[in-house]
């Protein structure tokens, strides 16, 4: 849903600034159209970005070769996450990671389940490109890894912008695949829901967007609801 | 805080954008160099480090810069391998390093759940209270990402644990060190920062 029908969701400045305020732990960055439009994302605001904020942020969007991802790590962010580019050429991973260490690089895999298997989908942020990439997700998550993804974030693409929580089934799976951080995206409609995430697909973090830019939840209420529910949070 | 001349030491491959952030949303200048003349008249000295020990150590050593740090006498920050390097040895690559605090870094050893880089939000132990670690309070979180750390020592002021305790901050005569990223650990590294630059 999100990736068919983008919300303009205001200054990122301001949002980042709130979200900061309000003690998210980390904020990513999506330039979504970059991809398969064949551009990368927009560095001038990364700079800003940087200036603002004092917790760590990771860019997302058309990074398809080392000194493009030189550029937004030089500007100040922390890591940098590829998805499609990644798909294009696998090769990229292991560059990068070689370049600056695992811990910089990110890999996002949008995922959908196609006939009781999950399929790496690709080109996700443009409804004409959007395709299978031929993959499959837990091949690809092991493949990511040994090419030395340093972190994967999993977005379960029929559970995004729906909010009615994470595909539990589908994170679990890969959870027993994957040794390095990982992240879950896609789905999340309350506090419950990431509690239910940490607790069930034993994930690393979890990533929500809609729900906040919508203000349905807050990001302090959540700390809180969280804290309620025994999941330890940073105060 | 006009009269605070920082210098971050330039060229041990670090991206210093997020650091100069920072300090400049602390009120404070920084000059990046890695001329002597600079870093000898600063009033504080930051020795960023992002990579592998032994490239920073080479390239602190093509700078003849393994020789000045030891013998400065102002406050001196190292910030993750930074402080690493003011140890005497790294099993990094078997890099002997600067020397100021005995001591080597060792490999955190990967377990399940448990993966090498330590990279995330992680509590403080604070081990000895001061200056350097002013309105710090137990338990607060910093933001960590290295492989290799400290084991306790007579330099730890505060600590933290990861499979096994190490040093999360260090002071040393005028050398004080944190392994964790400051510009990325919002209120509690932005205090320590203030912290250092008052000293």
């Amino acid at each position: 849903m999100r990736f068919r029908n983008h919300r303009i969701v205001g200054d990122i400045l301001e949002l980042a600034a709130r979200y900061r305020d309000e003690g998210a732990d980390e904020l990513v960055f999506y330039d979504i159209s970059a991809s398969p439009e064949g551009r990368s994302v927009d560095r001038a605001w990364i700079w800003r970005v940087a200036r603002t904020l004092d917790i760590p942020f990771c860019v997302a969007g058309g990074i398809r070769s080392v000194s493009e991802a030189d550029e937004v790590l030089a500007a100040g962010a922390e890591k940098i996450s590829i998805n499609s580019p990644a798909l294009e050429d696998p090769d990229l991973i292991n560059a990068l990671s070689e370049r600056f260490g695992a811990q910089c690089v990110v890999v996002g895999i949008d995922s959908e389940t196609v006939g009781g298997e999950y399929r790496v989908q690709q080109y996700t942020g443009d409804s004409l490109r959007i395709r299978d990439s031929g993959r499959n997700t837990l091949d690809w998550a092991d493949e990511v890894q040994r090419r030395g993804a340093g972190e994967i974030v999993l977005n379960c693409m029929a559970s995004d912008g729906v909010r009615q929580g994470y595909d539990i089934a589908q994170l679990s799976a890969l959870r027993k695949r994957c040794h390095v951080p990982l992240v879950a995206s896609g789905g999340a409609g309350s506090a419950a829901h990431i509690a239910e995430v940490f607790r069930t697909a034993n994930v690393d973090a979890a990533l929500a967007a809609s729900v906040f830019h919508s203000g349905e939840l807050t990001i302090a209420n959540l700390r809180r609801e969280l804290r309620l529910l025994g999941i330890e949070v940073r105060p | 805080m006009s009269a605070t001349e920082v210098v971050i030491i330039a060229n041990v491959g670090a991206n210093i954008a997020s650091l100069r952030f920072a300090l400049e949303r602390l009120g404070a200048n920084s000059l990046v160099s890695a001329d002597a003349e600079h870093i000898r008249n600063a009033t504080h000295v930051i020795l960023p480090g992002v990579g592998a020990a032994a490239d920073a150590m080479r390239r602190l050593r093509q700078m003849n810069l393994h020789t000045l740090i030891p013998s400065l006498l102002q406050p001196v920050l190292g910030i993750c391998l930074g402080m690493q390097l003011l140890y005497e040895a790294s099993e990094e690559g078997n890099t002997a390093c600067l020397g100021i605090i005995p001591g080597r870094a060792d490999r955190f050893e990967a377990a399940v759940g448990r993966p090498v880089p330590h990279m995330g939000w992680n509590t403080l132990k604070i081990e000895r209270p001061g200056e350097f670690l002013e309105g710090l309070a137990q338990n607060d979180y910093a933001y960590f990402v290295h492989s290799y750390a400290l084991k306790l020592g007579d330099a730890t002021v505060a600590s933290s644990d990861y499979g096994r305790p190490f040093s999360a901050c260090v002071q040393w005569r005028n050398f004080y060190g944190v392994q964790f990223h400051p510009e990325r650990s919002a209120k509690v590294g932005s205090r320590l920062l203030q912290n250092f630059l008052g000293l």
